[in-house]
């Protein structure tokens, strides 16, 4: 058992009971807390795989962005669910046993790949600035990257509109 | 001389190799003590900072300022601590425990975390990811989580009201901060905070882009939340907002948290637009390089108690008018005529400076006339509806 | 060095508990919380086959960029639609918004 396997171990361990804390949590605040632990788990995984700046990218993002959206939003729709309130809908059963027939699927899958496989060599040379080439190379990822930029200012338009108090007249 | 760290370094590693333990495992145990040192001093600085910023808020004040306790009133702060410490940390009835515990450590650790990546001076830096303009935004804005956590366990509506205020503010703010952060970026070619400093052997960043660093430098402001953004803790508006529960070693949590974080913004603008440990001789004497370092962040810090000393308390619609009207437009035009201008001059072989400074002049006298086109009509609709008569005399 | 199998089992865990989560929860932000864990676990497992298999090739990290940008503007526009529904009808959770049922 080397000292990677084992960070991964314990970091893999905090971030699944974290997911499972965010599922089951009856308050809801509670699970927006443990929903941030999950990220910050899967985070430090990033940091595992060699990729530092996906990384920071996904703390910039999820935690401080959309996790704190998600916070701000339980709490303005609080009044609502009183916390005493069955948070798991009757159909738990079923989507648990869809849950884990899906899990089992996976492994099975997972498995049979041949094992174990080592991590590829990684190339010191190539870093940030390829990255940063290639999506703005017309031979590379412009066209999705574009595409995206296009979807960000559609939600980002969709949402204030959504969201916006109802106008005197409506 | 030439390299202190590197050889207190070596010095110590090999002292604890001496006395037989791994070689791994001195190298992991030196890295947790140098962490340890550096938030350690970056927190034990605040003694000095709270000292500093009363006794300048005092004099701009045209008073005193603490003078009592130890020579000149330095040892005010510790007082200060002290009788903290003492008292009792009260958690309100029907608080969330857990989470009222917790939101001080997130912010003041969100602050020093910044640190890490300072370069402090020449070969002296805690970690050089060569991403560290976007960890610095992106555990700044841990703080931010901490303050939602303040205000939401309080089980107190003004403290959830001071926290969504704040909240949104810092948010708010983050936009034109991660805009001017990609100028430098630009000017750069690298997101690391040492290779910044590299790049600025020629020309220091201001010069190059000043627009740029006055809107990092405002938007930090806003985004520790100083005067004249002090809306938050506004003891006249809105009781003291997100940490009015909190009494105790706590509440000096978030006091000692906003002082260092406001010291990590100056420290901010002089590495990254000021040279940071750049200077003369500081490539032979490193320890020259960490002085200079001091020295910059020092009179950011004096400009920034200035601003506080100096500006009136702005509301939160003047505050979001002035973010989303005119600050992240400008940082956009910003960002978008130095990409431009940086990529001609390099092809056509045009002096950077002149070439920058030109773009900057030309966008501040653009940005002044629509202004004052604004400003100017707005006047003339003012006076025309000052004009217009109230009431009709000739109605019955 | 850590086996590719085990990162696998992780996302595929992570992606089954954020199912269980969209299924079986009464409240529309608890939803869209297990579609976040969802997005995550299929992230962890682009980053995973593009460290073991083809660091050198930038379309893993790019696709992991573009489901970043992908979530964001879900999460966002679904937010938005909660706080809109939740103005008019006053509930947030999805057992009580029924006017389309037949």
């Amino acid at each position: 058992m080397t000292a990677e396997q084992l960070l991964f171990l314990a970091v893999g361990a905090v971030t699944l009971i974290a997911s499972i804390l965010v599922v089951t949590s009856p308050r809801l605040v509670h699970a927006g807390l443990w929903l941030i632990l999950a990220l910050a788990g899967v985070a430090v995984l990033f940091v595992l795989l060699e990729n530092g700046f996906l990384a920071v990218v996904q703390v910039a993002i999820y935690i401080d962005a959309i996790a704190i959206l998600i916070i701000i939003v339980v709490m303005l729709t609080r009044a609502v669910m009183r916390e005493t309130d069955p948070q798991i809908n009757r159909t738990w059963v079923l989507a648990g046993m869809a849950a884990l027939l899906l899990f089992g699927s996976l492994l099975a899958i997972v498995l049979q790949l041949p094992a174990p496989i080592r991590p590829a060599l990684l190339d010191p040379e190539s870093g940030l600035d390829v990255l940063g080439k290639a999506l703005v190379d017309v031979n590379g990822f412009i066209l999705p990257f574009e595409i995206a930029s296009v979807l960000l200012v559609a939600a980002l338009i969709g949402a204030i509109v959504v969201a916006r108090a109802p106008m005197r007249g409506d | 001389m030439s390299d202190p760290f590197g050889g207190l370094d070596n010095f110590l590693k090999d002292l604890l190799v001496g006395f037989g333990l791994d070689a791994t495992f001195v190298a992991v145990v030196l890295k947790l003590l140098g962490a340890a040192v550096l938030g350690g001093m970056a927190g034990a600085t605040a003694i000095l900072l709270i000292w500093a910023e009363r006794k300048l808020v005092a004099r701009i004040q045209d008073r005193l300022g603490p003078n009592r306790v130890g020579p000149y009133g330095l040892l005010q702060t510790i007082a200060d601590a002290l009788k903290l410490l003492t008292k009792e940390v009260l958690i309100p009835a029907g608080a969330d425990r857990i989470i009222f515990q917790m939101a001080p450590l997130l912010v003041v650790a969100s602050v020093i975390g910044v640190w890490a990546v300072m370069p402090l001076a020449p070969g002296l830096i805690g970690s050089d990811v060569n991403v560290g303009l976007l960890y610095i935004v992106s555990v700044g804005s841990i703080g931010i989580l901490g303050i939602m956590m303040a205000g939401l366990s309080s089980n107190n509506k003004y403290a959830l009201l001071g926290a969504f205020r704040t909240v949104a503010q810092m948010v708010s703010f983050a936009v034109p901060l991660i805009f001017s952060l990609l100028v430098p970026t630009l000017l750069a070619g690298s997101m690391g905070m040492a290779e910044i400093v590299e790049a600025q052997e020629g020309l220091w960043f201001i010069f190059l882009a000043p627009l740029a660093a006055l809107i990092f430098f405002v938007s930090s402001i806003a985004e520790v939340g100083r005067a004249p953004f002090d809306l938050m803790e506004a003891e006249s508006e809105i009781v003291a907002g997100f940490h009015i529960e909190y009494s105790g070693m706590a509440f000096g949590m978030f006091f000692v948290g906003e002082f260092v974080h406001a010291f990590t913004i100056s420290a901010l603008t002089a590495v990254i637009f000021l040279g940071g440990w750049r200077g003369p001789g500081a490539e032979a004497f490193p320890l020259l390089g960490l002085v200079y370092f001091l020295l910059k962040a020092s009179i950011m810090f004096f400009v920034v108690i200035w601003i506080r000393g100096t500006f009136p308390r702005i509301r939160i619609d003047q505050m979001n008018a002035f973010n989303w009207k005119f600050v992240t437009p400008l940082a956009l035009v910003v960002l978008m005529v130095t990409a431009v201008v940086d990529k001609l001059a390099i092809e056509q072989g045009w002096p950077r400076f002149l070439a920058h400074s030109t773009a900057n002049l030309l966008m501040v006298i653009g940005t002044l006339a629509i202004l004052r086109a604004q400003a100017s009509s707005a006047r003339r609709r003012q006076e025309v509806a000052l004009e217009a008569p109230v009431t009709r005399p000739e109605v019955a | 060095m850590v086996p590719l199998t085990w990162y696998l089992i992780l996302a595929a865990a992570i992606f089954c508990v954020g199912l269980f989560g969209v299924l079986a929860r009464r409240n529309a932000v608890a939803i869209i919380m297990g579609i976040e864990l969802m997005l995550n676990a299929v992230n962890l497992n682009l980053l995973a086959f593009w460290r073991y298999q083809s660091p050198a090739d930038v379309a893993g990290q790019v696709f992991v960029i573009i489901v970043f940008a992908v979530a964001a503007a879900e999460a966002a526009v679904g937010l938005a639609l909660i706080i809109s529904i939740y103005r008019r009808r006053t509930t947030v959770s999805p057992e009580e918004i029924d006017l389309l049922k037949w």
